[in-house]
């Protein structure tokens, strides 16, 4: 039998909520985090609005020697993960190295210490460029340091999609949990908030230049004008069920299904392949369209890819057939890391029986949702969680619950 | 120009561009520590070694990475360099 990877340990560091406890409870009561740029003055940029992690101060989580190394984004996945881990009950220290892996998903890497580096290059020479910049902005470095941090060395990875690649992430760690490594931290935790990052959002023309945060982001919504970007998400401790089960650990959920396919080029005529990630989950975890009590959508909130995404939803569950929400319309799109915070929400959603709500949409009726726009009680046991990258990733993750 | 590049101005720079490990007292005896053993591995050194020649106006070379493992052995290297530009 296929070994099967449950949840045991959740970190979340988002923009109305720093740590799980915060980001549920703002969630549920509706509570936005999104607001003006502080990071850096937007003044001059057509768009101002970001969602930035509240109150996070690294040094009171991290030594010192990882300060001068590390991104912001870096340093949030540094203590995320911590957090996932405490969460667990998992001490790295006392596991063999080799039976835990880390498998995370990046947009843009540590942008923020790589501007800062170009702007020591190019204004006063290589000599003050930082000897971290060799790693502080790759891709792969949250991977990276979380493993040199807790002594991980089992098959780990970084996984580049755009907003899919926290998905893939977590399908891909799933994948090693099944090949036999016992445990494995995964998800995504991302952000690139700073002047130059801000420009390389901006050049997909899908951010939204509305000043008012509650009129900003409205996916769904017949005035949907495209997103707020964040920074932050979730990571995860992944673990073989059996040996979980062993341990006497608490159990949030299985991931059960996961699946990723590529659109057509465009230009072909033939459909987006989201509905058909969509159904290749639903297959890999075992479960009907019936079975679903909840979708949690992508949401870009650009007409044209909200209507795909709602016209996919609808030819799998058929119109209103089934709860659909965003409670990311409260962070912001985090990137690498939106789907991961997406998979807490579900998994928190399945513990508290509690659907979290879209804020500010009003639905637009021609798409035909059941958009849950309050937070509303009932069962939870299966979560579909659906995630779409820039140039044509789609990716989709069954989460159910192990009881 | 500093006369002498100092123990005290060594611990100075590595904090700040290096950070300190947290279970090392650099406030101890470890000018014959080797850096690996103070928690800091070939890139804190580099980093610092960079940061010693913007701020001394002179240039260490590779030598200084290669041979200085222990901070009595960087702190000859970057006095001798400073005795040798003055």
């Amino acid at each position: 039998m296929t070994p099967s990877a449950v949840v045991t340990g959740i970190g979340v560091t988002a923009p109305n909520g720093l740590g799980t406890k915060d980001y549920w409870a703002a969630t549920l009561d509706g509570t936005s985090g999104i607001g003006r740029l502080t990071r850096f003055d937007p003044s001059g940029y057509p768009a101002q609005l970001a969602g930035e992690v509240p109150g996070f101060v690294a040094k009171e989580h991290l030594p010192s020697r990882l300060l001068p190394q590390t991104d912001h984004m870096t340093r949030l996945a540094l203590v995320t993960a911590d957090w996932a881990l405490a969460d667990a009950g998992v001490k790295p220290d006392q596991l063999d190295g080799y039976d835990m892996s880390v498998v995370t998903a990046s947009s843009a890497g540590g942008f923020e210490f790589g501007e800062r580096e170009l702007q020591a290059l190019w204004s006063k020479g290589s000599k003050y460029v930082s000897a971290y910049q060799s790693f502080a902005w790759f891709y792969a470095v949250n991977t990276g340091q979380i493993s040199i941090r807790n002594g991980m060395q089992g098959p780990s990875a970084a996984l580049v999609s755009d907003h899919a690649g926290g998905l893939d992430a977590i399908g891909q760690a799933r994948r090693q949990i099944r090949k036999g490594t016992p445990l494995a931290v995964t998800g995504g935790v991302d952000g690139s908030l700073s002047s130059y990052g801000w420009i390389s959002h901006l050049s997909s023309g899908q951010i939204s230049t509305a000043t008012d945060p509650d009129r900003a982001y409205l996916p769904f919504d017949a005035s949907a004008s495209g997103y707020v970007p964040g920074e932050g998400g979730a990571l995860f401790v992944l673990e073989d069920e059996a040996a979980a089960r062993q341990r006497g650990a608490e159990i949030y959920g299985r991931i059960a299904g996961y699946a990723s396919t590529f659109d057509p080029r465009p230009g072909t005529g033939r459909p987006p392949a989201l509905k058909r990630a969509i159904t290749l989950a639903l297959d890999d975890a075992g479960v009907t369209p019936g079975d679903v009590d909840v979708v949690f959508a992508d949401a870009v909130a650009v007409p044209e890819l909200d209507r795909q995404e709602a016209d996919a939803i609808n030819e799998v569950f058929g119109p209103r057939g089934v709860p659909v929400t965003a409670p990311k319309t409260m962070t912001g799109r985090l990137y690498a890391g939106a789907a991961p915070l997406d998979v807490a929400a579900a998994l928190l959603a399945i513990r508290d029986s509690v659907l979290p709500p879209t804020v500010h949409s009003d639905p637009y009726p021609d798409y035909q949702l059941d958009l849950v726009t309050g937070t509303r009680g009932g069962p939870v046991r299966t979560a579909l969680v659906v995630a779409r990258g820039h140039g044509g990733f789609n990716s989709a993750v069954v989460v159910r619950s192990a009881r | 120009m500093p006369e002498k590049f100092t123990i005290e101005d060594l611990k100075s720079i590595l904090r700040e561009c290096a950070g300190e490990d947290e279970g090392v007292d650099l406030d101890s005896h470890i000018l014959d520590t080797e850096f690996e053993e103070l928690g800091y591995e070939s890139l804190a050194i580099f980093e610092t070694t960079s940061r010693i020649e913007r701020e001394y106006g002179i240039s260490l070379g590779d030598d200084a990475l290669n041979e200085a493992s222990t901070p009595r052995a960087l702190l000859d290297i970057v006095n001798a360099r400073l005795l040798s530009v003055a």
